[in-house]
């Protein structure tokens, strides 16, 4: 009876907080890294970094990479292979997309059942979960520019892949700001993500 | 949380309409204020962990363990790309742990690069044996650990044929430098034997300038800049782990790229 109610499998749940804290190290720790070399005009305020400064910030962030690639690939491979990602996040249509965003803008976008995701929410968290892999693929472009240099080439070189590293990080953010918005506008959706329904 | 007398006896049905019921107003307001609690309380616990010596050693561990996951991923027959000359940064980017006015100036008659630890021929270089040697040119990106990367010219002698002529001990797991600036740093026997790994005596095609590392630096273009030292004068060939200027200070160690 109440297993059929389960909307998050404890799996989920797990993989999802792991990966909430694991980005957070990654976050604070990169922007601190960024800030040893800006890509653009701009730094990111030291208060919100984590590290202290560049070697407590790379040691941080190196350390963190395995926590956040290893439960990653746990989550891609229990969404993948139990059907999850099929049965939660596709079809994605062009039309549902525009359907969708209509009914946003006019406000009424729907979170009534919040085991099924409309698709505005379909297209984020497959948007993020390419995002976290793309962060991972320019991150390796990064750290082994010559060692996996095939890979780089396809970042467009060392110069390349920190770029699309900076964008990535970007959208994740991005991502993580509105997630945190809505879970608290739609407070049954976090009480799902930590008991299960 | 939030707080109901306990029922007893409720059916999971109760429970989940109960779940699936929007919060009403106050509880909402509590609920939200108990997560921004939550959070920074996280974010103290955060601050207190970033501080604490065991956090530190776990960091560490980490990154020991990180140079052998790297010392495994370092393949010794993959070459860095080599680039066309019009790709060379001019002026190249001077980086050192002082500014550039403070660069040693090393006497070039003087100078005699001393060998230590497992070498066979232990006898101390003058620079005119060096540059008597045979000499190779690349044309390599150099990548900092803050993240910039600019492009040079380096010639000078194979460190491999150097190692060879030497008679080191080519199973010694480490090679120390030290340097008249102070500086140390040490690397990996395979990425010494790397045809790449060059003891640097010219840039851009003329004698190594006083804050390019005169007379003679070691170019690693599978290596961050910082584990390339200048002004080098000796090196040693040793089985204890020789560590380094940044790295006793908390940069990884193999930092191969």
């Amino acid at each position: 009876m109440s297993r059929r109610q389960t909307i998050h499998p404890l799996i989920v749940r797990v993989t999802h907080w792991i990966n909430a804290f694991a980005i957070l190290i990654m976050v604070m720790s990169g922007w601190r890294i960024y800030n040893a070399s800006p890509l653009f005009p701009f730094r990111i305020p030291e208060s919100l970094t984590l590290g202290g400064w560049l070697a407590g910030a790379l040691q941080w962030h190196f350390a963190a990479m395995w926590l956040f690639a290893g439960n990653l690939l746990v989550y891609l491979a229990y969404g993948i292979f139990s059907g999850r990602f099929r049965a939660k996040l596709f079809p994605i249509s062009a039309r549902a997309i525009f359907a969708d965003l209509g009914a946003f803008f006019r406000g009424r976008l729907s979170h009534d059942d919040i085991a099924v995701y409309n698709t505005i929410q379909r297209l984020l968290y497959a948007g993020v979960i390419l995002a976290l892999l793309v962060l991972i693929l320019s991150g390796l472009s990064i750290w082994k520019p010559i060692q996996f240099q095939e890979l780089a080439n396809l970042m467009g070189g060392y110069e390349g892949a920190r770029l699309v590293h900076f964008f990535a990080m970007a959208f994740t953010v991005g991502f993580v700001a509105v997630h945190i918005v809505m879970a608290l506008l739609v407070p049954r959706s976090l009480l799902a993500m930590l008991r299960g329904r | 949380m939030i707080r109901r007398p306990r029922k007893p006896l409720v059916s999971a049905r109760d429970v989940i309409r109960d779940a699936a019921k929007p919060m009403e107003p106050a509880t909402r307001r509590a609920f939200l204020k108990q997560a921004a609690g939550l959070g920074t309380l996280t974010l103290l616990t955060g601050c207190d962990v970033v501080d604490s010596a065991s956090a530190e050693n776990a960091l560490m561990t980490m990154s020991r363990f990180n140079d052998r996951v790297q010392a495994f991923l370092f393949n010794p027959h993959k070459l860095a790309p080599e680039y066309p000359r019009a790709m060379i940064v001019k002026p190249f980017p001077f980086n050192a742990f002082y500014s550039a006015d403070k660069a040693p100036a090393v006497d070039a008659a003087g100078y005699r690069l001393e060998l230590a630890g497992k070498i066979t021929d232990r006898t101390p270089w003058a620079l005119d044996r060096l540059y008597a040697e045979p000499q190779v040119t690349q044309i390599t990106r150099h990548i900092c650990v803050e993240g910039w990367s600019a492009i040079g010219t380096w010639t000078g002698i194979r460190f491999s044929d150097f190692l060879t002529k030497i008679g080191a001990d080519l199973n010694a797991p480490y090679i120390a430098f030290r340097c008249a600036d102070g500086y140390s740093t040490s690397i990996d026997m395979p990425t010494a034997l790397h045809p790449q790994t060059q003891l640097t005596l010219m840039i851009d095609g003329e004698v190594l300038p006083r804050i390019y590392g005169f007379p003679m630096k070691l170019r690693m273009p599978t290596k961050l800049g910082f584990k390339n030292p200048k002004h080098i004068t000796a090196i040693e060939v040793t089985d204890t782990y020789p560590g380094g200027y940044w790295e006793d200070m908390g940069y990884n160690w193999f930092s191969g790229l």
